[in-house]
């Protein structure tokens, strides 16, 4: 068996340290950690089987509304309105964009939970409540814009019936609200934690799994910002 | 300069099982990538308003864009730079197959195409 921390030369901390409660593994690493990267790895494989469909069905639209603006000759001086409202979903990837800061602030803020706080400037930085409330709470306002923008989709009517662009993307995008719909969820429930017990730097794995899945669903939104939204 | 606890080895965190083999970043780090990924976003938009976005380049520069955020977030936010190898072949491994596999459905659904074969 391969001893983790041999591997791993200078860190003295080893997966068979009883302060931890970790039970040894071949591989020295926490199985839950190489749980969720096999997990996203296998989600990575749906989004692109989501994103595939959508590309494909994209322009074969028979009946509107479309995403971008059309023409539909020969009245092509008056070309069709585009349904896609860009100004709002980049404030949403922005919003998306920044959960991942705090995201990432509230795991750091997790594993310096033992480190002493000089300043105002620190304990706000160490703060996992803060970071975890403020990534919950920028996930449920990407979720509002979401909601926002498939009722002003189903008033100007477009549903997931309509046509091919519809069902390709509600379907693509409903998906990916789902996973951040998870996340809140997730969140919440270390932030239930957080207050009945406190988080500190023995539950950072628990910690950096919610914060690997919340990063995925990121980097999901950032490749479906591009592809759906900007690119005709 | 002004202290930062986050530079400090985290004492009481297990590397070991976490696959930490490098340390991860300090809080600085993870602004300035987060003000890197907001510009590049805002560099998105921008061009899409621009008369940029008849250009042929348009789509390639998006993509190359859209590129270099979904890696900044993976490398620095997921610690995938600083992790063990094995979460590294985990990610990646499927990544190629998913992006192979969205290429091949492009190419048999004829939304992409080679110049390959007698011309029509």
């Amino acid at each position: 068996m391969t001893h983790a921390s041999a591997a791993h030369g200078t860190h003295a901390h080893s997966a068979h340290d009883d302060t931890h409660g970790h039970p040894p593994t071949s591989t020295g690493l926490d199985n839950k950690k190489i749980a969720i990267w096999a997990f996203i790895g296998s989600e990575c494989m749906l989004f692109a089987s989501l994103i595939s469909t959508y590309l494909i069905y994209k322009g074969r639209s028979v009946v509107g509304p479309y995403p971008h603006s059309a023409c539909l000759p020969p009245n092509c001086s008056t070309p069709l309105k585009e349904i896609l409202n860009i100004p709002v979903t980049s404030a949403s990837t922005f919003v998306l964009l920044m959960s991942s800061l705090a995201m990432v602030l509230a795991l750091a803020a997790v594993e310096m939970k033992d480190q002493p706080k000089r300043t105002t400037g620190e304990r706000i930085l160490g703060s996992s409540k803060l970071w975890l409330w403020m990534t919950a709470i920028l996930g449920t306002t990407f979720l509002g814009f979401q909601a926002y923008e498939f009722t002003s989709f189903v008033h100007e009517g477009l549903t997931i019936r309509t046509n091919l662009f519809g069902s390709s993307f509600f379907t693509l995008t409903g998906f990916h609200g789902a996973h951040v719909t998870a996340g809140v969820l997730w969140l919440l429930t270390l932030l239930a934690i957080d207050y009945r017990r406190g988080l500190g730097p023995k539950d950072a794995i628990n910690v950096d799994l919610a914060a690997l899945y919340w990063h995925f669903v990121d980097v999901v939104w950032i490749v479906i910002f591009t592809l759906v939204y900007l690119i005709k | 300069m002004a202290h930062d606890p986050s530079t400090e080895q985290h004492a009481n965190v297990d590397h070991a099982a976490m696959g930490i083999e490098k340390e991860h970043p300090t809080w600085s780090t993870y602004w300035k990538v987060a003000v890197i990924l907001t510009l590049i976003t805002v560099v998105e938009v921008w061009i899409y308003y621009t008369p940029f976005k008849e250009n042929r380049l348009f789509v390639p520069s998006l993509l190359i864009m859209s590129a270099v955020k979904f890696f900044t977030v993976v490398l620095f936010y997921m610690h995938l730079r600083y992790d063990h190898k094995l979460f590294r072949a985990l990610f990646t491994g499927p990544l190629i197959i998913a992006g192979f596999t969205l290429l091949g459905l492009m190419f048999l659904f004829g939304k992409l195409s080679i110049g390959v074969g007698a011309p029509h």
